[in-house]
């Protein structure tokens, strides 16, 4: 037994390292300038889905309003790079457009890296940790939290375009067009975000194995299946998942940092409620409670969202509802689900107590 | 743990082999020439960019079809530079990044020599780096806020000096000296109502009221309530897209009419009172540079021919006319140029003139926006607009203000 | 005096309207635990049915011929839904969501290419507009509708759960569903009629919404969240509780708004249901119960 897994201990680590050296070497090399920055946003969402996973795959806490953290993180980025752009006396070009005269308070501290940059993780983490404080405590949980989140995510984005000065409204943060000097329209520098993006999800997913293995995991997975059972055994499953919620805004808040400088822009269309639900599928179809398949899944729905609207310019909305709902009703386990099936065995232990191998089978029958 | 691994190893493979295939057709280049690579093909590919899906696509799409029945039109004539053009159409989603990526990749994948596209200013705005990052150049066809000159946009809507100004100057003329502003929450309302307000501040007007909901909200009865309380004599109104439907419903059903309190409005053209309906909105004023109506003869000939190829319940309205034109303008400008290389093309538009639909309409070269004649429309019974009043000329496009005395504190 | 008047009344109206999108909601959300994300799209295909009664019928019946066609439809759409995918669901609540929101996003892509992405429209009958003055002010005709039509679905509703057996069937499932799954009660025939009666209830939200709205491929999105948030605030499957939240939400909107601006209602609104649930975490309304979850 302990040799069995030892070995599949190696065995794991020569697939990560054969990833991180096709994913950081290969691609790069030989994709073109586009396609890469497409795939940086891509792996920007698998960070996302990494933290979906853990709220929601381990931990059974559905957030429909991941876009609320991607957002924070996104616009404390978004904020530095304008003020760095507008250099020290001067005023991003919206707040000109819209009469403001001098740069708001609250906007001040982000002219600053050492505090921009970690503001990036920790505000979303902080009103994250805040928000699960009050709503755990008092044992609010599946829909009601679904629902509670996903009106927070509409809510931060009215609030968004509301005041318009402050945070340019509909049209977002645009036009970014350099980051500690160095111009992003630039073919090198756009590579090297994508590394930097590539490096952080890999860093994201060995943060998050490492939580789900240990003795947290499990209790995290044991609040998932039973909150009240874990109550009587004398754990705080309120602790519990506070902190896997918090962790999964920190992921968010990362993601959205880090699409700023891949995509250029932060704007309120990328974090509303549907933003937010689109985020959700590749986890659902990677498979939920695997790290790999929520990464993997994201990654390939969001290829095939740009391939569909390339070549079927209006038609790829069926083909997201189509998808959403086989995913879902018929194969809950995702992709990593299917081989399971091919291969006639039992579901894993470590699968959500939820599925129904029934389903799963005439999915496919 | 097995199967992760393989699945990540596949969904790994299957991504490096669509990277390779891509690679093929896409030039590792991103900030090459554009434009110029399409001249030795026998067509000419140009990208047309407007949300098919989401919120957006129930005004974008007529204007996707209006650019496309020009594209027909002058491939049957014979093209441009001898070459057919040949139209490459992508879906923005009503998504601002989406916009951006999309146009980078018409740029980089399709090479195309131009893009027509865009519809909210968000989506300007998100395209507006790609655009000049790549040295490539956009048509965009809807009226805007102003305030904005970038040197690889062409704008063949109006700007605030064409739609907005005489609007206001209408109402003036009419009496109008007590004015409440509605707008939906974004840009565009909201520049459009300070240059309003500096207007209004020179011309003794007085704006009783300024009301801004969020876009897509559809309760007005408090909004109606408070124009009942400041009464008016008239309500410029900025709202976009569905929100029109459900103000000016629930503004009749208040009890408020046409006769005692016009709204102007200068985001409801001949597509929207449709679905306001026609009942509802009759008797109220727009600003515009083009109705359908409008008695020009090239107006009959493409009012017939979107009609033909469309149906004949269609309608055409300000923005599906702008897409069409802009078309042709390009067309022009490439046959002068006698290249789709954009800054020749850029150099040869300026001064170049069109008998649109709407009447004469000229590039100015100067800030790449279009002279155009300003019209006041009255709605009428049917839904189509009638023409009450025009600029006796096309009016040059200041997109600054900067011949207004009264706007110099705006910009 | 009168502009307050008006506001109060505002108050109850938009209430009422939050009520109708709400009504077939939280029945269907409380007694099966099912978040309909498609509900929205229910909404938009009762509005289109008024779109399509009209060109048959003359404007003047045409809404109250409407009404029941589009109950009938939205709730035989609402069935279908509940056989061919909700069914397969029980017990997945959170996944149902997934799956609702993916045939949502399909209806929409279908009403966008059965009628074209522009609004239609569906005109109102004349005897709907203008309205009755009371005390200065103006309540119109069309808001009134909506208010009695609420009223009257409230009341119905109301005597079906309390007077029929199907009703009581129908609280003893949402209160209990494995006792009364051993009581005799065919729950599958329960959940079916309740999710008919839930999405025939959408559908004639559809129809009444004409009267204020537009009609067009995503005006389910519009009021989607507004709903849940008052099936949440009132308490699952609790009539009582979803007309308190409703008219709640209601006058604290038209309020707001009135002293502020549309965006702060409607954020302030949000604020105040999380705040709500800080101290009723089941909503206005609960049934007590002892069981675990």
């Amino acid at each position: 037994m302990t040799a069995l897994l030892r070995s599949r201990r190696t065995h794991g680590r020569a697939v990560f390292l054969l990833i991180g050296f096709v994913g950081l070497v290969v691609l790069p090399a030989v994709m073109s300038e586009f396609r890469l920055g497409l795939l940086a946003k891509y792996l920007c969402f698998a960070i996302v889905a990494v933290g979906i996973d853990l709220a929601w795959g381990y931990g059974g806490m559905l957030t429909l309003g991941q876009g609320l953290f991607f957002g924070l993180g996104g616009y404390a980025m978004g904020m530095f790079l304008k003020l760095q752009e507008a250099g020290p006396d001067g005023l991003p070009d919206f707040m000109s457009y819209n009469g403001l005269e001098k740069v708001p308070a609250f906007w001040q501290p982000f002219r600053h890296a050492w505090f921009a940059l970690p503001a990036v993780l920790l505000i979303p983490m902080g009103v994250a940790a805040g928000l699960g404080a009050l709503v755990f405590r008092q044992r609010i949980r599946g829909a009601y939290f679904a629902i509670l989140t996903q009106a927070l995510a509409a809510a931060f984005v009215i609030l968004l375009i509301g005041q318009q000065g402050y945070t340019a409204g509909t049209n977002g943060l645009t036009n970014m067009k350099t980051m500690f000097g160095y111009d992003l329209n630039d073919p090198t520098n756009q590579r090297n975000v994508y590394l930097a993006v590539a490096v952080c999800l890999a860093i994201v997913y060995l943060v998050a194995r490492q939580l789900v293995h240990s003795r947290y995991g499990r209790l995290l997975i044991a609040v998932r299946d039973g909150e009240d059972r874990v109550r009587f055994l004398g754990y705080n499953p309120t602790v519990v998942k506070v902190l896997a919620f918090t962790v999964s805004a920190g992921m968010a808040g990362l993601a959205g940092a880090l699409f700023v400088p891949v995509v250029g822009i932060m704007s309120p269309a990328a974090l509303g409620i549907v933003p937010s639900l689109e985020l959700l599928i590749g986890v659902a179809v990677g498979g939920r409670a695997t790290l790999v398949g929520a990464i993997g899944g994201t990654v390939l729905v969001n290829y095939a969202k740009t391939g569909l609207s390339e070549h079927f310019a209006s038609g790829w909305l069926y083909f997201q509802g189509a998808l959403f709902i086989l995913v879902v009703a018929f194969a809950p386990k995702g992709l990593a689900g299917i081989r399971d099936v091919i291969r006639r065995r039992a579901p894993a232990p470590d699968m959500p107590m939820t599925i129904e191998p029934a389903n799963v089978l005439e999915a496919v029958g | 743990m097995k199967t992760k691994k393989w699945v990540g190893v596949v969904m790994l493979l299957a991504v490096v082999a669509a990277a390779c295939g891509d690679s093929a057709n896409d030039s590792s280049s991103g900030s090459g020439q554009t434009g110029g690579a399409t001249d030795g093909g026998s067509t000419i590919k140009v990208g047309i960019l407007h949300s098919l899906s989401g919120t957006m696509a129930i005004s974008e799409v007529s204007v996707r079809d209006a650019e496309l029945l020009a594209i027909e039109e002058i491939n049957a004539k014979g093209g441009v530079l001898g070459k057919k053009i040949e139209a490459k159409v992508e879906d923005g989603a009503s998504d601002w990044p989406t916009f951006a990526e999309k146009a980078q990749k018409l740029i980089s994948v399709d090479k195309v020599a131009t893009t027509f596209g865009g519809w909210t200013s968000a989506s300007r705005k998100a395209m507006l780096p790609v655009f000049e990052k790549n040295k490539a150049l956009l048509w965009y066809p809807v009226q805007y806020e102003g305030l904005e000159t970038s040197p690889y946009i062409f704008y063949s809507g109006a700007t605030t000096n064409q739609q907005i100004i005489p609007g206001m100057d209408y109402l003036k003329a009419q009496g109008k000296t007590k004015i409440f502003l509605v707008g939906s929450d974004y840009v565009f309302p909201r520049t459009a109502n300070k240059e309003i307000k500096a207007y209004a501040a020179a011309n003794g007007i007085t704006i009783v009221g300024e009301e801004y909901t969020p876009l897509g909200h559809t309760e007005y009865s408090t909004v109606v309530n408070k124009l009942k309380d400041a009464k008016p004599d008239a309500v410029f109104n900025t709202l976009n897209g569905d929100s029109n439907v459900a103000f000016f419903k629930q503004f009749k059903s208040g009890g408020l009419t046409a006769a005692t309190m016009p709204v102007m409005s200068v985001s409801v053209a001949e597509e929207e009172t449709r679905g306001i309906g026609a009942e509802n909105i009759a008797g109220h004023l727009t600003a515009w540079n083009y109705y359908q109506t409008t008695d020009t003869p090239a107006n009959k000939t493409f009012v017939a021919a979107y009609k033909a190829k469309f149906g004949q319940n269609r309608v055409t309205d300000d923005p599906i006319e702008a897409g069409y034109v802009q078309v042709y303008l390009w067309a022009a400008a490439v046959t002068k140029a006698g290249t789709t290389e954009v800054e020749a093309v850029k150099k040869a538009a300026d001064g170049i003139t069109f008998d649109a639909p709407e009447g004469k309409v000229t590039i100015d070269g100067a800030t790449q926006h279009i002279y155009k004649t300003a019209r006041i429309g009255v709605v009428q019974p049917d839904g189509l607009i009638k023409e009450v009043s025009a600029s006796p000329t096309p009016i040059k496009p200041d997109p600054y203000l900067k011949s207004y005395p009264w706007a110099a504190g705006l910009s | 005096m009168d502009i307050y008047l008006s506001q109060v009344f505002t108050g109850l109206s938009i209430g009422s309207v939050l009520l109708l999108i709400a009504l077939g909601l939280t029945f269907t959300f409380g007694q099966m635990g099912v978040i309909n994300l498609a509900h929205g799209e229910l909404i938009m295909a009762g509005a289109y049915t008024a779109y399509m009664v009209g060109g048959v019928f003359g404007e003047s019946v045409s809404l109250l011929v409407a009404l029941p066609v589009a109950f009938a439809l939205a709730g035989t759409m609402g069935l279908v839904l509940e056989r061919v995918l909700i069914r397969r669901l029980y017990g997945r609540p959170l996944d149902t969501l997934l799956v609702t929101w993916g045939v949502s996003l399909l209806l929409q892509q279908v009403a966008r290419d059965i009628f074209g992405a522009p609004n239609v429209n569906a005109k109102a009958p004349e005897w709907l507009g203008g309205g009755v003055v009371v005390a200065g002010a103006t309540l119109p005709y069309a808001r009134l509708f909506i208010i009695a039509l609420v009223a009257l679905s409230v009341t119905g509703i109301w005597l079906y759960m309390t007077r029929l057996p199907q009703g009581r069937r129908m609280r003893a499932v949402m209160q209990n569903r494995q006792l009364a799954a051993v009581s005799g009660i065919a729950t599958q025939a329960v959940d079916q009629r309740t999710f008919f009666i839930g999405s025939g209830l959408a559908g004639m939200a559809g129809v009444a919404l004409t009267l204020l709205g537009p009609i067009g491929p995503s005006l389910g999105t519009a009021y989607i969240v507004d709903a849940f948030l008052v099936v949440v605030a009132g308490g699952l499957g609790q009539l009582r509780g979803a007309v308190f939240a409703a008219i709640g939400l209601g006058v604290i909107q038209s309020l707001v708004e009135f002293k502020t601006q549309a965006s702060l209602a409607k954020v302030l609104c949000f604020v105040a249901v999380v705040a709500l649930l800080q101290v009723r975490p089941q909503g206005l309304v609960s049934v007590r119960s002892r069981a675990l979850t």
